[in-house]
């Protein structure tokens, strides 16, 4: 049975198994692979879209459940907010090994489009999900508040 | 002090060969110049792109490609391999791209190896002199092309950013434009290289971006799990719940039922499901029924493994290192101290699940992987296939992290996407093999487990003069096609960091009792360190706190004669505020020191104890002596990822088996360092004029006991099992 919904702006049909976790039908189906796997169980973030503007797991997000809704890949993010996100990790060359950093910003991009002032706590809340075993996190965490900065005009440039 | 020598204990070239399984024939070690006869090959049929050797490409329009030989799974090699050739090529860093070597040991051998391939935390220490060369040499032959065209003599020609300057005449030529004059002529034999004070890139702090990050962040960075051929299948394997079991039976119907699921094949390694996609691959894989032959199976539980080390450790064992006379002396000391420590088996978890691609046919094997051991791997895909190495081509991509795991002499998750393409009929359809994460936590090659025991004596006036230190677990070498380097039952993998203790103490004695077991065990970052400078850097603060001295003191007063670790401890000392006296109550400083792969790092941390005994580590200073820091900002990103991974693993990490079977399955239940827990890290670059070494692995060594050290300093308990006692657990 077919599932449609809008990916990255554009109305989308997916003729695939229902059941079938998002991940897999925007990988495989889609053909969009910046949204990688790591556990499949959503415990590390890999996998990371945002679902409505949330941060969501994909890889136990069967693709019925998507049905009619508004899902954003990290080949879709457009937002002032990923922007700012992209041009931070660029700046404090955050990525090492690079395989989680897709799930890391949607993650943080989805924090920054809610809250353009994060506090460390804000951000251990928003990231613990997204595991990175470079452990690239005192990068993510200074690009998150280096992000912001640039979105909030009283602590902006 | 000069260092010159890359790694401690390794093999000699012929030896690694002989392990690596690669003939002498197939040798050419550092830098082979394509003659002017193969230079139209290696630039392929356009005459105007300038392929002066193997690892550089120049086109017309001034592009410059940098041919990295070695694997990039988060390391920096890329960068840093870039950053070498372009400082002496003289090019604009932002014309520079990189792209991977095909598998070819002939011209991209790693000459600590002699094979080709990523490990040790070698990449830059190996490319040094050879890359400097293969930039300075083009360079050369650029700047003689247009001391040709321009008819004036090359010494009045300068070079920046890819453009040869004539001042003299105000005449310039990008180096695009000199590519087919430049291409016709012969390659220098000499060449000089750039004094460091004019370097533009190496050392200096932002020149050089990671090329492989734009990419990175906009999710186009291509892994093996992006590959996507025409006509591709999935397959997922089936592996025995048991190490060293094999299939009895199975039943493939269930799984032939699953909508997707094109074939189920038996292979070595178990019963593996092809299907049209993951999703059906996995629904088939779940439906697979499979009985198991376990005859042969590691039955034991983990625990009972380390009752027996600790027997293991009362008896006699191979000497790894013995000086002046240690037993008498301890034994006749005015005082003594005496530890055990105990590590489990830990998985290494790459971000990255391994995966692979295979396109067989009857006289070709194509692989697109994460690859770390080109030689070894391609070797290994040959004989599984039925080929000749030659026949084997391996496209190496960005590798979602690896820490030891994909560089493994059997090839493991290779072997089994060759074996399952040749079972479906090497009929040349692509089929990724995909591990799931519950494949890779059960899947072995894990670092081994051991036990350490160590005893030291001191002296009336509190000076150490006796050190013994007993070491069981398994050999990671011995067994395999790396057994050569095994000498008198020391395998210096199990030793190292050890064996090579830095301290200067006059009666020493460090012993090896090697284990066998069916768990199948592997480097993990930092190898041997990974243990062995836990157990060596809590137990000499066990020894300091007994003589009633500093622990930082006690340190730096027998480091006399190692003066790059006495001024890597000195610095972190300095900078972390040692002499600042102890902190507050709950609160803890720790300090560590080590030397992997002949660079040096100095860490201290901070830590805090809550009532509940929960330990958080506030803040890490870490200084690293690696000689020339090649990318500033790439060592200090490897030594802050290598604290939190380092970090990760004494608190939380461990694999056990129960009757045999693993007990843990995916981040739930093996966890790993979060962002929550990730301290605040500064790094302090030793600036140094010695070749590189690397900076991958000894990021990891003193995290654990600089942390352990400063849970004493808080709490006045010490830390002799890892992963950290629950308690201490967030």
């Amino acid at each position: 049975m077919p599932t449609s919904f809008v990916l990255n702006g554009a109305p989308t049909t997916l003729d695939a198994d229902p059941a079938m976790p998002l991940l897999w039908a925007i990988r495989e189906v889609a053909g969009l692979p910046g949204t990688k796997f790591g556990c499949g169980m959503a415990l590390c973030g890999a996998c990371t879209v945002h679902v409505d503007g949330a941060a969501v797991r994909s890889c136990v997000m069967p693709l019925a459940s998507v049905s009619g809704k508004q899902v954003t890949t990290i080949e879709g993010i457009q937002s002032k907010a990923a922007k700012a996100v992209q041009a931070a990790w660029i700046q404090l060359q955050v990525p090492q090994c690079g395989y989680c950093q897709s799930g890391q910003v949607m993650s943080a991009t989805a924090l920054l489009e809610k809250d353009t002032a994060p506090t460390d706590d804000d951000i251990d809340a928003a990231m613990s999900g997204n595991i990175c075993r470079c452990a690239t996190y005192a990068r993510i965490r200074a690009a998150i508040h280096t992000a912001a900065a640039t979105l909030t005009p009283a602590t902006g440039e | 002090m000069t260092q010159t020598t890359f790694i401690a204990n390794r093999p000699t070239r012929r030896e690694f060969l002989k392990a690596a399984g690669t003939t002498t024939a197939a040798l050419v070690i550092g830098f082979e110049w394509l003659g002017p006869a193969r230079r139209a090959v290696a630039a392929g049929a356009n005459p105007t792109v300038f392929a002066p050797n193997a690892f550089l490409r120049i086109d017309a329009d001034g592009g410059v490609t940098i041919i990295a030989k070695h694997v990039e799974m988060g390391q920096g090699s890329y960068t840093g391999i870039a950053t070498v050739l372009a400082e002496e090529l003289d090019v604009d860093w932002a014309r520079v791209r990189v792209e991977s070597a095909p598998a070819d040991v002939k011209r991209y051998a790693n000459s600590v190896f002699g094979m080709q391939g990523t490990g040790g935390s070698s990449a830059m220490a190996n490319s040094w002199t050879q890359l400097r060369e293969a930039g300075a040499k083009g360079r050369v032959m650029l700047l003689t092309a247009a001391a040709a065209q321009w008819k004036v003599p090359v010494t009045d020609l300068t070079t920046d950013k890819g453009v040869v300057f004539h001042s003299a005449s105000g005449r310039q030529a990008t180096y695009g434009a000199l590519t087919t004059n430049a291409a016709a002529l012969p390659v220098p034999d000499q060449v000089t290289l750039k004094d460091p004070k004019d370097f533009k890139l190496i050392g200096r702090h932002g020149q050089t971006p990671r090329v492989d990050v734009p990419a990175k962040v906009n999710g186009t960075a291509q892994f093996t799990l992006d590959v996507a051929l025409p006509g591709m299948l999935v397959a997922l394997l089936k592996r025995p719940p048991l190490f060293g079991a094999t299939v009895k039976s199975f039943d493939p119907a269930p799984a032939l039922a699953v909508p997707g699921v094109v074939k189920v094949v038996q292979v070595p390694g178990g019963v593996a499901v092809v299907a049209k996609s993951f999703w059906a691959a996995s629904q088939g894989r779940t439906a697979l029924i499979v009985e198991w032959d376990d005859t042969h199976a590691e039955k034991r539980s983990s625990a009972d493994m380390m009752s027996e080390y600790r027997k293991l450790a009362d008896q006699p064992a191979a000497s790894a290192l013995k000086r002046g006379n240690a037993i008498p002396t301890i034994q006749n000391a005015a005082q003594t101290v005496s530890a055990s420590f105990e590590f489990p088996y830990l998985a290494h978890a790459p971000m990255e699940p391994l995966d692979a691609v295979v396109k067989l046919t009857a006289t070709s094997c194509e692989i697109w992987a994460g690859d770390q051991f080109q030689t070894i791997d391609q070797a290994n895909a040959a004989k599984t296939a039925g080929l000749d190495p030659a026949q084997v081509s391996i496209h190496t991509l960005y590798a979602g992290g690896s820490f030891g795991r994909r560089a493994n002499v059997w090839s493991d998750y290779i072997v089994e996407a060759v074996s399952i393409a040749k079972a479906y009929g090497a009929d040349g359809t692509p089929i990724k093999l995909q591990w799931t994460r519950e494949d890779d936590i059960h899947g072995g090659l894990y670092r081994p487990m051991y036990f350490h025991k160590l005893e030291a004596g001191l002296n009336e006036k509190k000076e150490l003069i006796g050190w013994r230190h007993v070491i069981v677990g398994q050999s990671i070498m011995a067994g395999g096609p790396f057994a050569v380097m095994v000498k008198n039952g020391i395998d210096p993998t199990s030793v190292e960091g050890a064996a090579t203790i830095a301290y200067d103490i006059p009666n020493i004695d460090v012993d090896l009792a090697t284990t066998q077991s069916g768990v199948p065990v592997l480097w993990w970052r930092v190898v041997g360190s990974s243990h062995t400078t836990f157990a060596v850097e809590a137990f000499i603060d066990e020894v300091a706190h007994a003589a009633g001295k500093d622990p930082f003191a006690f340190r730096r007063d027998l480091l006399e004669h190692e003066p790059r670790m006495k001024a890597v401890l000195e610095l972190a000392a300095d900078k972390a505020g040692w002499s600042s006296g102890p902190l507050p109550k709950g609160r803890g400083r720790g300090i560590a020191v080590s030397e992997a792969f002949k660079t040096y790092v100095a860490q201290v941390a901070e830590v805090t104890v809550d009532d509940a005994g929960r330990v958080t580590v506030d803040r890490v200073v870490c200084a690293v002596d690696c000689g020339v820091a090649i990318n500033p900002d790439v060592i200090a990103a490897q030594m802050e990822g290598g604290i939190g991974f380092g970090l990760g693993a004494v608190m939380y990490g461990a694999i056990t088996l129960k009757n045999g079977h693993v007990e843990q399955d995916n981040f739930n239940n093996y966890r790993v360092l979060r962002m929550n827990e990730m301290p605040k890290v500064e790094v302090h670059i030793v600036t140094s004029a010695v070749p590189p070494t690397g900076v991958g692995e000894p990021g990891v060594a003193p995290i654990g006991p600089a942390v352990a050290n400063a849970i004493f300093a808080a709490t006045g308990n010490r830390v002799h099992m890892l992963p950290f006692p629950k308690p201490t657990q967030v």
